[in-house]
């Protein structure tokens, strides 16, 4: 490229200027990277669920419970492939900072229902056997160091008592998104727990149907089954139903859009500042250019080039800081169901980077084509 | 041969009943009145005159930085006074080269990079470019300076530098406005002595601008303007008489 060491030799100018530019541009995409790794640790979830599943919750909320009773009566339904069924447990381990989501889990139909969650037949066969057995998510067993054979012990909220367990297994994730945040327990041993006027009840169902397709029409006929009974169903979309769920924490996408809003407008001014100064203490120059015959589109994208060059190495800079720093690991030590910036959120990134090259050059680029040599080299 | 009576035939540059009107706040500025010029291919022609008296901006119209209010001007045929902006830009790099009082050149440049710009635009190799330069910066004297920044170098050192890039693409005449304005005695001399090795040496047509006598005199032709017409020296204390 003939023209690169005009181009490079412009850029490199004013070296402290274009450090404080690329700068800007790198700490603004580490930003943005990070607002991406919240925002997929909340909404990975909603994204990689399950097209055909659907979730089954009481119709005044998920607190209150679902009789055992349904699950051969929507097992039976007509679309619906099969069904397990879980309860919220919410005990604490050493200290209620230390969350976990604890799910008291049907051992017999659990894993047909959630295969994208993997861990050893050995493993899963001991859980099934020992009445006390748990498994727990990757990234909580990192968390809090635990290896297979550790007994858990776990202090009940809502239901009294420390609850001792063993842990019989670790489940991976089978896509980056899955949320290795989980701790599964028999719920066998959970209904022998409850009080009396508890037992024979469920926090809810998940269902998997034939036909993806056909999930409204299932999810329907679900809510009309139960209908103006004691306890009538909600059933949504496991993916309705996950982004139901992190509304629950506020409006997480807009917060995090506006965050980006401010932080982008804010590199505009400062980079579309930096460039309107490049270009006028060079107007002299080019003038020249364009009087030795360089052309007026040529002008343009010599300036604009300069700017998405500063943007594309300022944002790619700042893109792999960001995902540098997530590779070294969670620091909120699993808070965060899942801890990754993706793939797609890095080429968002770049493509924000690139727009707001192009927004902040364009305007000292239309002034320098729009130039006339004869004015610009009386000012010099 | 030069002249300004409008008569000449078959000159390298042509101007006829030229003329260029400014307008500065609401004011009209009539600053070249139907002005001819016939300059020859290896002249060497001087312009003098007051400030303000048309100088620079008939070099600009010369030079297809301008458009004039009238007139036309043929450079070796082509008409370029009606040329668009961009068939214009494309005649100045092939015909013309520029050489400015305060050299121009581009600091982030070597004189090697600042004498390319000019062929960047054209087929040439890289290694064909590298003859160019080279070439030019020869003529100029400055092969041993050809990888240093214009701030390494003297002022008359940066204008050969600029005559370098004025040549290099070998045009058809060269612009100068005020070439020795902002130089010493000494270098205005070497400047001068190097634009007549290319007036003489490589037949090369030169239209100066210069407030310099001393400058002037070394061209074959000075043209005195004012009040936006063009008079030959010797005419002028004839012509300024006739005006008073």
């Amino acid at each position: 490229m003939k023209f690169g060491g005009l181009m490079f030799a412009n850029l490199f100018r004013k070296k402290l200027r274009l450090t404080l530019t690329i700068g800007s541009f790198a700490v603004a995409l580490m930003l943005f990277g990070f607002l991406a790794v919240v925002k997929t640790a909340f909404s990975g979830g909603v994204e990689i669920a399950g097209a055909d599943r659907l979730v089954v919750i009481n119709r005044v909320s998920i607190i209150q419970p679902l009789p055992l009773s349904y699950m051969d009566k929507i097992g039976r339904m007509p679309g619906v492939k099969g069904i397990t069924h879980a309860n919220w447990f919410g005990g604490v381990y050493q200290d209620e900072r230390n969350f976990f989501p604890q799910f008291a889990v049907d051992v017999s139909t659990w894993r047909q229902m959630y295969p994208e969650f993997k861990l050893t037949e050995a493993e899963w066969n001991n859980f099934v056997k020992d009445r006390q057995g748990a498994i727990a998510g990757a990234a909580t067993a990192k968390r809090f160091g635990w290896k297979v054979g550790d007994r858990i012990p776990i202090k009940g909220t809502f239901l009294p008592g420390v609850w001792e367990f063993n842990l019989d297994g670790i489940y991976h994730g089978s896509r980056q998104a899955d949320d290795e945040s989980q701790f599964w327990f028999q719920w066998d041993l959970f209904e022998e727990k409850v009080p009396d006027r508890l037992k024979g009840n469920v926090g809810w169902y998940t269902v998997r149907v034939d036909n993806p397709d056909d999930s409204l029409r299932v999810a329907r006929a679900i809510d009309a089954e139960f209908a103006n009974s004691p306890y009538e169903t909600h059933t949504d979309t496991e993916k309705a139903f996950a982004a139901g769920w992190v509304k629950q924490f506020g409006n997480i996408e807009f917060l995090i859009l506006t965050i980006g809003a401010v932080v982008f407008f804010t590199l505009l001014l400062v980079t579309g500042n930096t460039m309107a100064i490049a270009v006028r203490e060079r107007t002299g120059e080019l003038a020249v250019l364009k009087a030795i015959g360089y052309s007026d589109r040529f002008v343009l994208f010599l300036v604009l080039l300069e700017s998405l060059v500063i943007a594309l190495i300022g944002g790619g800079f700042g893109l792999l800081c960001a995902k540098g720093l997530t590779l070294l690991g969670d620091p909120t030590h699993g808070m965060l169901p899942v801890f990754y910036l993706p793939t797609k959120a890095m080429l968002t990134g770049l493509i924000a980077a690139l727009l707001v090259g192009i927004a902040s050059g364009i305007l000292p680029a239309v002034g320098a084509m729009r130039l006339r040599v004869v004015n610009a080299l009386r000012r010099v | 041969m030069v002249r300004v009576d409008g008569a000449g035939t078959s000159s390298l540059i042509r101007v006829r009943g030229l003329d260029k009107k400014y307008y500065r706040g609401g004011e009209e500025i009539h600053v070249l009145q139907e002005l001819n010029l016939d300059v020859d291919e290896g002249d060497f022609v001087a312009f003098m005159g007051p400030s303000g008296s048309g100088k620079t901006t008939l070099l600009n119209l010369l030079g297809g930085l301008d458009v004039p209010s009238a007139g036309s001007i043929t450079v070796a045929g082509d008409e370029i006074t009606h040329m668009s902006r961009g068939t214009l830009t494309e005649w100045r790099a092939r015909h013309v080269g520029f050489i400015f009082q305060m050299y121009n050149l581009i600091p982030v440049l070597t004189a090697y990079q600042n004498v390319e710009l000019p062929l960047l635009l054209t087929k040439l190799s890289r290694a064909e470019r590298r003859k160019h330069v080279e070439t030019a910066l020869g003529v100029v004297g400055l092969a041993d300076r050809m990888h240093h920044f214009p701030r390494q170098l003297s002022g008359g050192q940066e204008q050969r530098v600029t005559i370098a890039r004025a040549i290099v693409s070998d045009p058809t005449f060269l612009l100068c406005d005020e070439p020795t304005g902002d130089l010493d005695r000494k270098s205005a001399d070497e400047i001068m002595g190097l634009l007549l090795t290319l007036v003489k040496q490589y037949r090369k047509t030169v239209l100066m601008v210069t407030h310099d006598p001393v400058v002037a005199e070394r061209a074959d032709v000075t043209l005195h303007l004012d009040k936006g017409v063009l008079v030959e020296a010797g005419k002028l204390e004839a012509f300024s008489g006739g005006a008073r």
